[in-house]
């Protein structure tokens, strides 16, 4: 299970990168990735995916 | 006045170093030292050290310093109705441009390169889209990078307030001197009507709940910065119908709590921004809803009247914007730091700030001890260094004095699409230059051609060049003693 991130809607500001707790998420080339070998859905750390709840763009950071 | 004029203009375009000497030297002394402190009555000593080349601080200083910006933190944990993040922070920028969004490296080359080409460069601030606080790590390396290179380049940044009390003692570390939080509420019922969603401690907040946070955030940080004695100024979005009436309590709130400055500044609501207040048709206040909300707010908080609502990445004088001369592309891979440039620059102002003090002091206490109750609404065409120095056809904006029984004071300006280009004047544009002028009786100026002058005589506004280059205020107080039947003063260079 893992979370991923809708290119053409993110703007890009990396606040996803530096408060997701498994370090799963890098710039990648031209945009943001989550790397589905790390993520947990932040499971055992946060009640909420943290990706999904500072994104500032609706259904930008979704379940994969 | 006792010492040569000096001119600005030399310095604030390209030029060599030669130049630049030559123009600085060809004053009656070389020393720093000469050249009375512009410190204005109402400023403590110290407080005036830290605000005396800023140019947003401080009225006087915005004639002769410039700001740049970086926009090096995007990130964000608030969302307002004002702001589509897809272009800039509105809290403190023009929306619907994006600025060059830089890695702290690159904002150190970009720094550099204005430094060295733009001698009146005095701050470097930090200021959306993002949140600079929120942003923490990016905000801090560019401010030590830039900090270890250019020790006295003032650094200055620009928050929502959420993340600002877990900062407030690195800032301390770092000699920030200048913060700014954007307060627009101090009652959450309200806050709600702005901000849709706050992300704090790890979650989402939405509503009451998210203002009430928000609100409390930005109180506590204001007072821990208060307490470090880092000046604070205040900038509130004016959004009729929502929190116009309320920043009369927003000021006496953030007052009571040490704000050094309260800048009221109008929503910038056009649909195609796409913000929410964009989409639902909320719409900005007049020009004269603002400056009348600003007159109840006098007396308050001191108040900012020349902010311009810059973009994240403007480079130079207030009201002016050269941020496109100096994009990454633009910019060499390696660059080093040339100080002599800047030093120069500031023994040219240190003479020419205390000329300028000397004359306007005079002008202002003769306007006041008139006794006329008279009220005289200028416009003026300039381009720094205090003076009318500016053709009427290549203005961008006009800034606006009010001369009346309490003194000469700048109260705001008028932005306009410029007259001239290329040689030739176009009409349609003269008549919005006509429409922006609504109100003015006097627009003083370098130089008009005859035709734009007949023209803006015509629709009631009378427009002169007598006094090109002159003071500022030395001109308007000659026209006051003109319009008011008292005894002028003699003109002064
Ligand atoms: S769901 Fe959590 S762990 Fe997965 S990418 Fe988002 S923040 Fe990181
Ligand atoms: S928080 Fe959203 S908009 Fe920002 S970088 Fe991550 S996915 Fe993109
Ligand atoms: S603080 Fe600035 S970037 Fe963040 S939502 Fe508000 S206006 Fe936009």
């Amino acid at each position: 299970m893992a979370f991923r991130i809708i290119a053409s809607q993110c703007t890009q500001c990396g606040a996803c990168e530096f408060e997701c707790p498994s370090g799963a998420i890098k710039f990648k080339g031209e945009a943001y990735v989550i790397d589905p070998e790390k993520c947990t859905e932040c499971k055992g750390e946060f009640e909420l995916q943290q990706c999904a709840s500072v994104c500032p763009v609706p259904k930008t950071c979704i379940p994969a | 006045m006792s010492s040569p004029m000096i001119s600005l203009k030399s310095l604030t375009s390209k030029t060599t170093m030669n130049q630049l000497l030559a123009t600085a030297k060809s004053g009656a002394c070389a020393s720093s030292s000469c050249g009375s402190p512009a410190k204005p009555d109402d400023v403590d000593p110290d407080t005036w050290e830290k605000i005396k080349d800023h140019p947003c601080y401080s009225e006087e200083a915005h004639h002769y310093f410039a700001r740049m910006h970086v926009a090096v933190a995007p990130a964000c944990n608030i969302q307002c109705n004002y702001c589509n993040r897809k272009y800039d922070c509105a809290n403190e920028s023009r929306p619907g441009v994006v600025s060059e969004r830089l890695t702290p490296d690159q904002a150190l080359r970009k720094v550099i390169a204005v430094a060295n080409e733009v001698p009146q460069l005095s701050v470097l601030g930090i200021a959306g889209p993002g949140d600079a606080c929120y942003d923490w790590k990016k905000t801090k390396a560019t401010f030590e990078r830039v900090a270890s290179e250019i020790p006295d380049i003032k650094l200055c940044l620009s928050t929502n307030g959420l993340a600002l009390p877990d900062h407030v003692d690195e800032l301390a570390d770092m000699n920030v001197d200048h913060v700014t939080i954007t307060i627009n509420m101090v009652d959450p019922e309200i806050g709600a009507k702005i901000y849709p969603w706050i992300f704090h401690d790890h979650r989402r907040f939405t509503g009451l709940e998210a203002a009430k946070i928000l609100h409390e955030r930005q109180m506590l940080g204001l007072e821990m910065l208060t307490a470090r004695g880092i000046l604070t100024k205040i900038n509130s979005v004016m959004i009729p119908g929502v929190n116009d009436e309320h920043l009369i309590e927003v000021n006496k709130w953030v007052k009571e709590r040490g704000a050094f400055l309260h800048n009221v500044m109008p929503l910038i609501s056009d649909p195609e921004h796409g913000t929410h207040y964009g989409l639902t048709g909320q719409r900005g206040p007049r020009a004269v809803e603002l400056k009348t909300l600003q007159d109840r707010l006098d007396g308050g908080a001191r108040l900012m009247r020349h902010c311009r609502q810059c973009r994240a990445d403007a480079v130079g004088l207030l009201g002016e914007d050269r941020g496109q001369e100096f994009t990454l592309d633009r910019i060499p891979g390696e660059v080093s730091y040339d100080a002599s440039k800047r030093e120069t620059y500031r023994e040219v102002v240190a003479r020419e700030r205390g000329d300028h003090v000397a004359a306007k002091s005079e002008a202002i206490g003769m306007v006041k001890t008139a006794g006329s109750s008279g009220l005289l609404l200028v416009a003026v065409a300039t381009k720094g260094g205090g003076r009318i120095n500016e053709h009427f056809g290549h203005a961008k904006e006009f800034q606006v004095y009010e001369a009346s029984a309490i003194g000469i004071n700048l109260v705001g300006h008028r932005k306009v699409e410029q007259y001239c280009r290329g040689g030739w004047g176009e009409e349609s544009t003269l008549d919005d230059v006509i429409a922006a002028l609504d109100g003015i009786d006097i627009l003083l100026c370098a130089k008009i051609g005859d035709c734009p002058k007949d023209q803006l005589t015509k629709a009631g506004v009378r427009v002169t060049d007598d006094y090109g280059y002159d003071y500022i205020e030395t001109a308007i107080s000659a026209l006051y003693a003109a319009e008011f039947g008292l005894e002028p003063l003699a003109a002064t260079a």
